[in-house]
């Protein structure tokens, strides 16, 4: 059998995004021993990408924000199924989190008195995301990577968790393979952290990258801890359409935030077509008042364009089903008219969207000072995740933690945007505080050394099958790919889902059957492959659930029950594996609102 | 409502094409052939594939294409396919280049073009090489240090003039095209004595940085080498980022040695006003 090194550490964590590194941050200076494991190079992670900015209630621009604003905020955007704790804590402590980044070197942009600016996003009633530009993903993680390797972790870089150890209920590690050479490790740990982000892999049509093949939220399923809220997928309305090759590619809201508009091919500003009724209060009725909140008047109510998500997707996909849509199966996302209100626009734009102004000049020939961009739905964010307890970010797995975007709870059936980053700082440092707790009360663990040696068998056998041509790995990944966009996406219903599930069980079989060539070197196609089993897995708990829930609500829209069903607003849908091995369902009720939480909403209709 | 924006502009040619079927994988418009490099750390040799080419792609979709049809197992390092992250840098032609954002369309595609890793580190695995230098080299560099708050509760104030121009160096995104090419760490070798472009421009962000106290200063001269460069520009001129990498960072930070080695009072001065004065 083949050999591994065996790492010790108090507390593992698997990941480094800004979840991540938050959390090994925070146990470290609990004095706890850290390691921190991650499939690409340190500073890679997802948060790299992240464009508009991060949600916190600092009332920096509009005085009027203050936590139970954002906390109301967050649990409408969620349709309230969110975890309210998680959503109470998030809102109160996003500020703090955000300004001690500054105190670890961060530079977002400024208030003209000196204090961080915020800017508006969908969802937030106030302007309240702190920013770097468009890449303030970049700014946070690599403060938090600068900050963080002066703080004694150990960095495990390119390699791959492929599953969780246990000792008896317990979590005790994890084992898995560096990418570089193929060896494997295994690491003990007296509390694992899951913060592996998430699974857009599993769609055609993404603005996530190789690594979101849903890794965490396999392990922690296969470890025996619950995931929740799986049916709620965010496809981020503004993806690029054109040219085909960049598909998916994500177009920051902040194109909307600083006035960008939507347009179908005739030039109707089609988001004023149908507002929601829950938002119809807080949404300007014409151009005049939308063009004067993007300038700041606080008397003026959001545009259109800055309603949730789930929203704007949804009425893009109807202008493109009814034909309305651009050449390229999209629509027209416009900033280039704000030349005519504001006297410096193209300079305005570079400045507050370079990334976006670069993105699409390099990769598309064209200039968004001067021309529309075509944009459409793109797989960008999973709500649903490992169920947390929303104190300590454990899972339903002793020592098993859970933070970022794989675990749930915050953003129940859809996130707004900004939130994540928040979140992942919020929770970051939550989840590193409670594991570095839990090692320290707990006695050391064992782990199972057969475990590791059916790790490793299980690892090697795609090497050992005979070649079956056609069905490689990749041929796998790409037709659940397609078939899950098609199926299971943005508009979904019961027949379409069922048929997902048949072919998901078919590609099962056809993943316990591929092989792959090579040596074991960073050889993609084998990493490809083992990636599957967790691709399918997670696809198989987000078709079900959504099976599940027979109605429409936040990301999940299904056109045979197209009606939000008051029925549905108790329970959240758990997923867990039975001990049969196979996928169960549960719905579990979610627990009243403590009376001074449910005023704040009152209030805040 | 139809808006007072003018109806977007749809007449484009050579961009908006028959109408293809939006969720579609395109339909290919040529061929072309990669020399990539395979290999690893001891030996390695160019390799010819021929793969199809649609529009708007960039190498490395091409890689990944090759990746998936002919070759398995290519090596290469990736993650947002839209140069944010700094993972796919390679010598595409010989020149340093991010693949995820170099065009096809920009490339001579009637002659084979040739991919290899970056050459001023170890190589792995065909496109990927051993980085690790750098992560080591930058937990050499003094951390942020900043001042204590300006307020009450914690916080600081700063102008967004004051910001921008680290603002520029803090764009990064740890690519180290700029390491490959620079002919102090490619041709010299000399990974001991010099930390290379990117991190003087990380340093400069540090030193540069409005709430920043530490000095850097000594550390610069002596164990980081910049006496090293000699101001070729050839990093600024592959940054990704635009980042005016010599100008902007190194050459500032080059006075700052020579005021504090040759002119040790004004040194004294500059720290204390630069310091004391917000
Ligand atoms: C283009 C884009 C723009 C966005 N913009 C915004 C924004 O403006 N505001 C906002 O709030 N949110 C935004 N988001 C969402 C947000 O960026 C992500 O949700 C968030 O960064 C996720 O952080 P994380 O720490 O949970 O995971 P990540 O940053 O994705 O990190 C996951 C880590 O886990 C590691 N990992 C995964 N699986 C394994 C395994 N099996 N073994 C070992 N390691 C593993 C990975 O290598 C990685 O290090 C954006 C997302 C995208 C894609
Ligand atoms: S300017 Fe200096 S750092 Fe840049 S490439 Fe030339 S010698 Fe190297
Ligand atoms: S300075 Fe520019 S070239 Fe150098 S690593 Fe940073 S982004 Fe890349
Ligand atoms: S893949 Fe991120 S820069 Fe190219």
């Amino acid at each position: 059998m083949a050999q591994y090194d065996t790492l010790d550490h108090d507390v593992l964590i698997i990941g480094a995004g800004g979840a991540g590194l938050r959390a090994a941050i925070e146990a470290a200076s609990m004095g706890a021993r850290v390691g921190v494991v991650c499939k690409s190079l340190l500073g890679k992670a997802h948060t790299v990408m992240a464009e508009g900015g991060v949600a916190a209630a600092m009332a920096n621009v509009d005085d009027r924000d203050n936590w139970r604003v954002h906390f109301a905020d967050t649990m409408r955007g969620g349709q309230y199924l969110n975890n309210w704790r998680m959503a109470e804590l998030h809102a109160k402590e996003a500020p703090a989190r955000v300004r001690e980044l500054e105190a670890w070197g961060a530079l977002f942009d400024r208030t003209p008195d000196g204090r961080i600016l915020q800017r508006n996003f969908g969802g937030h009633r106030y302007p309240r995301l702190a920013h770097v530009g468009d890449r303030t993903g970049l700014e946070m993680i690599r403060t938090l990577q600068d900050h963080g390797i002066h703080r004694g972790l150990d960095v495990y870089m390119e390699c791959t968790v492929v599953r969780l150890l246990k000792d008896g209920d317990r979590v005790a590690g994890a084992f898995g393979y560096d990418r570089e050479r193929g060896r494997f490790r295994l690491w003990r740990a007296k509390a694992v952290v899951l913060a592996t982000g998430g699974i857009g892999k599993s769609f055609r049509i993404t603005s996530n990258s190789w690594e979101y093949t849903g890794d965490g939220h396999a392990l922690a399923y296969d470890a025996g801890a619950e995931l929740v809220d799986m049916e709620f997928v965010q496809f981020h309305p503004t993806g690029m359409v054109w040219p085909p090759s960049v598909r998916g590619l994500l177009v920051t809201e902040g194109v909307r935030g600083e006035g960008g508009i939507l347009l179908n091919r005739e030039g109707r500003r089609f988001m004023f077509d149908d507002i929601p009724e829950n938002y119809r209060a807080q949404t300007a009725d014409n151009e005049e008042e939308g063009w004067r909140y993007v300038i700041g008047d606080k008397t003026a109510r959001r545009p259109p364009e800055l309603l949730t998500r789930d929203h704007v997707a949804r009425s893009i996909v109807r202008e493109v089903r009814e034909g309305r849509g651009s050449p390229h199966g999209g629509v027209f996302l416009d900033i280039a008219w704000i030349k005519r209100r504001l006297p410096n626009a193209p300079e305005h734009i570079r400045k507050k969207l370079p990334s976006m102004y670069h993105q699409f000049k390099e990769l598309a020939d064209i200039d968004i000072t001067a021309q529309p961009m075509e944009v459409g739905p793109t797989t960008h964010y999973m709500m649903g995740g490992v169920r947390v307890d929303g104190d300590s970010q454990m899972s339903t797995v002793p020592g098993l933690f859970a933070a970022g975007e794989v675990a749930a709870g915050l953003h129940g059936a859809n996130r707004l945007g900004g939130n994540s980053l928040s979140d992942l700082l919020v929770f970051g440092k939550r989840a590193g505080e409670f594991a570095a707790r839990f090692a320290q009360e707990r006695p050391a663990v064992r782990v199972d050394e057969r475990e590791a040696d059916a790790a490793i068998h299980e690892a090697l056998a795609p090497f050992e099958r005979p070649s079956n041509g056609a069905h490689g790995p990749y041929q796998i990944q790409d037709e659940l790919q397609d078939f899950m966009q098609d199926l299971v996406g943005i508009v979904r219903n019961e027949a379409d889902m069922r048929r997902a599930l048949e072919r998901i069980d078919r590609l099962r079989g056809e993943a316990s059957r591929v092989a792959v060539s090579g040596h074991r070197e960073y050889n993609p196609g084998w990493h490809t492959a083992l990636d599957l089993r967790c691709m399918l897995i997670v696809s198989e708990a987000i078709t079900r659930a959504a099976l599940e829930r027979k109605e429409s609500r936040g990301a999940q829209f299904r056109e045979d029950f197209p009606e939000k069903d008051p029925e549905y607003a108790r329970f959240n849908i758990v997923v867990r594996k039975g001990s049969d091995g196979r996928m169960e369902l549960d719905r579990r009720p979610i627990p009243a609102l403590p009376a001074e939480l449910a005023a704040v909403i009152e209030e805040m209709k | 409502m139809v808006s007072e924006v003018l109806k977007p502009d749809l007449a484009e040619p050579g961009r908006v094409q028959e109408k293809a079927p939006p969720d579609r994988k395109p339909e290919p418009t040529g061929r072309a052939t990669f020399k990539i490099w395979r290999g690893d750390a001891t030996r390695g040799e160019l390799v010819a594939y021929t793969t199809h080419v649609s529009e708007g792609m960039v190498v490395l979709d091409a890689i990944h294409q090759i990746q998936a049809e002919q070759a398995n197992d290519l090596a290469v390092r990736w993650n947002c396919k839209a140069g944010k992250c700094g993972s796919c840098s390679a010598e595409v032609n010989g020149m340093p280049k991010l693949m995820c954002m170099t065009r096809l369309s920009d490339l001579d595609l009637t002659k084979p073009v040739t991919v290899e890793p970056m050459r001023a580190f170890p190589p792995l695995r065909d496109l990927v090489t051993d980085v690790s230098w750098n992560f080591e080299v930058k937990r050499s560099i003094a951390p942020f240090t900043p001042r204590p708050p300006d307020a009450p509760d914690g916080t600081w104030r700063m102008a967004q003039s004051d910001v921008d121009r680290v603002q520029e160096f803090r764009k990064c995104i740890e690519c180290y095209l700029c390491q490959d090419v620079c002919h102090v760490l490619r041709d010299h070798q000399m990974h001991d004595r010099f930390i290379g472009p990117r991190f003087l421009v990380y340093a400069a962000a540090l030193e540069m940085h409005p709430l920043d106290v530490a000095d850097r200063v000594p550390a610069l001269k002596e164990k980081h080498g910049i006496g090293y460069c000699n101001i070729t520009k050839c990093c600024t001129a592959v940054c990704p980022e635009n980042i005016t990498i010599t100008d902007n960072a190194i050459i500032p930070l080059k006075e700052r040695v020579v005021d504090e080695y040759f002119d040790p009072i004004g040194r004294l001065v500059k720290i204390f006003s630069r310091k004391s004065v917000r």
